[in-house]
């Protein structure tokens, strides 16, 4: 066996490569729960393709058989509905753990310098999961379907002169038809999944370039020399991290990580399994009732909600009432946060260690997106349009205010060492 | 690298021709790759302009044509009926078509291009039902109007300028589809004035 591993050594430096990205890979010894859910997240990822492979086995993309082969899925296919529930159900868990994921990194600061590509390529992620899911979302072609497309799609004719032809291109047909279908499916199952794996790689990547950020915001890696040997780590990391520095507080990602992590797989799995078991609609949240009826152009669905995970962005759209406006506002409010880490003009990463003011504008950014969330699945009324407003001024705020304070902001002074 | 001989100049200027031949072909290569996503010639048959002759219909009376799989309702307004439609403003839920239901050009009293001529989608706002034309007897619905549309379903009520009622569950007046008329008999569904 050795002397099998020796050859592909020598042919491809695969242990080289584990021991750089698993065995040797230095992470801090401070992880705390927030830091389950990348792990959590390409969990789902491989669940999303693989239960999605099974699914265009039996799927039909055309306009006259999606719907109906959607339902001989649910009811012919053995175990064809529970490939469905896993793959409905683990559209929203993506977009939960997802988020925590990104609350985790604004939090803790993990955008900042010298991490911002990293966040770059995360956020990527986050535009490339919210288009796959737009995308998935019309396949069934429910009447939810197919009117939550018709509100997105309508939204590219806002756009001054090129808007109309623009969604007649989108849609390849003067309304939403089998032509649109076809080729949200083909984005959908190929050309985006594709996308999001190579970007998934570079998130890595970039990750384990700069290293782990630890809910301390301190650095684990010493200029090299500058550590006393009794308080270098104890562990043997790759000479790819340690030739450059002296590393600290620091344990192999392998096996002390994957362990805890694999807890957390666990957890996860219990409660994503309760809810794909019991409640796969997800209390109309997950599939919308109305989706429960074939597409039909010419009968619009009561009330039209965008899937939960849209919600935020969908008030910000819905609560300014000039439709152009209303789209730039939405875009610009991906765009801010693409933008954080130079925002953030302050070099303390940490709340922990950072001023009241941030406190508070992290408490009331958090309040506001779950507020714009929650406002997004409801129909809309003066109240909600107020709140939504209220909710979108102090979305945008907090990327402002964060700017205008983080330049000279009184923070406390960070400890050297992470503290447990 | 440093004690090769170089000619940058001859590199420099082949890497550049390289690059704009190589643009050339990229944006060339993305022509069909854009234009396949345009409606087919299947698609552009199917949702082509639609001709109706006008100059058939009395006054008073109501057809139906089809357009892009909709129904499209065209009314021949008498003139008791057009000078009656700002009399019952107030009403009405958008009065003066506020809403963005309509073209440009048919945003006035009569939501029409022609006074005479209501062209309207026949799709309730509701929920896409068809409303019934009431002709002369809409006075059962809304006292004191004597054309109106009624829709079956869940009770919306619409004007003869396809204006929505206070009270009912359209939220929205009937949408009017682009339309023109090339000649005075024919009307041209599908297509702006000077457009076509």
């Amino acid at each position: 066996m050795n002397s099998f591993m020796a050859w592909i050594e020598q042919r491809l430096p695969f242990m080289d490569a584990m021991n750089k990205h698993a065995l040797q890979y230095p992470a801090p010894k401070n992880f705390n729960f927030w830091y389950v859910f990348g792990i959590l997240a390409s969990v789902v990822l491989v669940n999303q393709i693989v239960t999605g492979i099974w699914l265009t086995m039996n799927y039909e993309p055309s306009g006259d058989g999606a719907f109906a082969s959607v339902e001989y899925i649910m009811r012919d296919v053995d175990y064809g509905w529970l490939l469905r529930y896993m793959h409905s159900t683990g559209a929203s868990a993506f977009f939960i753990v997802v988020y925590l994921h990104m609350f985790r990194g604004v939090i803790y600061g993990s955008y900042q310098k010298p991490r911002e590509l990293l966040w770059i390529f995360g956020m990527l992620i986050y535009l490339v999961l919210m288009a796959e899911a737009f995308m998935g979302y019309l396949l069934p072609w429910g009447n939810m379907s197919y009117w939550g497309a018709q509100v997105i799609i309508s939204l590219f004719g806002a756009i001054p002169v090129i808007g109309e032809e623009l969604t007649i291109w989108i849609k390849g047909d003067y309304v939403i038809s089998g032509a649109t279908l076809n080729r949200f499916f083909a984005l959908h199952v190929v050309a985006l999944p594709l996308v999001l794996v190579v970007l998934v790689f570079l998130h890595i990547l970039a990750l384990h370039e700069v290293g782990s950020n630890n809910p301390d915001g301190t650095n684990i890696k010493k200029p090299k020399g500058s550590v006393k040997p009794e308080d270098l780590s104890k562990f043997e990391f790759h000479e790819q991290y340690t030739k450059k520095y002296d590393i600290v507080d620091a344990i192999p990602f392998h096996p002390y990580y994957t362990v805890k992590d694999l807890v957390a797989v666990v957890i996860f799995l219990i409660l994503f399994s309760w809810v794909m078991f019991f409640a796969p609609e997800g209390g109309g949240y997950f599939l919308e009732a109305p989706n429960f009826t074939p597409a039909n152009g010419l009968k619009t669905p009561e009330h039209i909600a965008p899937v939960w995970y849209f919600g935020p962005f969908y008030t910000v759209l819905r609560v300014i009432p000039e439709k152009l406006i209303g789209m730039v506002a939405m875009f610009a409010a991906i765009g801010m946060l693409f933008a954080l880490p130079w925002f953030d003009r302050g070099i303390v990463r940490s709340f922990r260690y950072r001023s009241k003011i941030h406190l508070f504008n992290l408490t009331q950014f958090a309040i506001c997106f779950i507020a714009l969330g929650v406002l997004g699945t409801m129909p809309a009324s003066d109240l909600a349009n107020l709140a939504g407003r209220i909710a979108t001024f102090g979305y945008f705020g907090f990327f402002v205010a964060l700017w205008i304070y983080s330049k000279d902001e009184k923070t406390k002074p960070v400890p050297e060492r992470v503290t447990g | 690298m440093s004690n090769v001989p170089v000619n940058n100049g001859r590199r420099r200027f082949l890497t550049a021709a390289t690059s704009v031949v190589g643009g050339a072909g990229v944006v060339g290569l993305a022509v069909p790759f854009i234009g396949s996503w345009n409606p087919s010639a299947r698609a552009k048959a199917a949702g082509a302009p639609v001709e109706v002759n006008v100059s058939k219909i009395e006054p008073g009376q109501l057809i139906r044509a089809e357009w892009r799989g909709k129904p499209v309702y065209v009314v021949r307004r008498t003139d008791d009926i057009v000078n009656n439609l700002s009399k019952h403003d107030d009403q009405l839920r958008d009065p003066k078509s506020e809403e963005a239901q309509q073209p440009e050009y048919a945003t006035n009293t009569y939501r029409s291009i022609k006074p005479e001529f209501l062209v309207a989608l026949g799709v309730c706002t509701h929920l896409g039902c068809a409303p019934t034309h009431h002709k002369g007897d809409f006075e059962q619905h809304v006292s004191g109007i004597k054309d109106g549309f009624f829709c079956p379903c869940h009770g919306s009520k619409f004007d003869m300028a396809g204006r929505v009622f206070q009270g009912v569950p359209a939220p929205l007046n009937l949408v009017v589809p682009e339309h023109s008329f090339p000649t005075d008999d024919t009307l041209l569904i599908g297509v702006a004035p000077g457009e076509a």
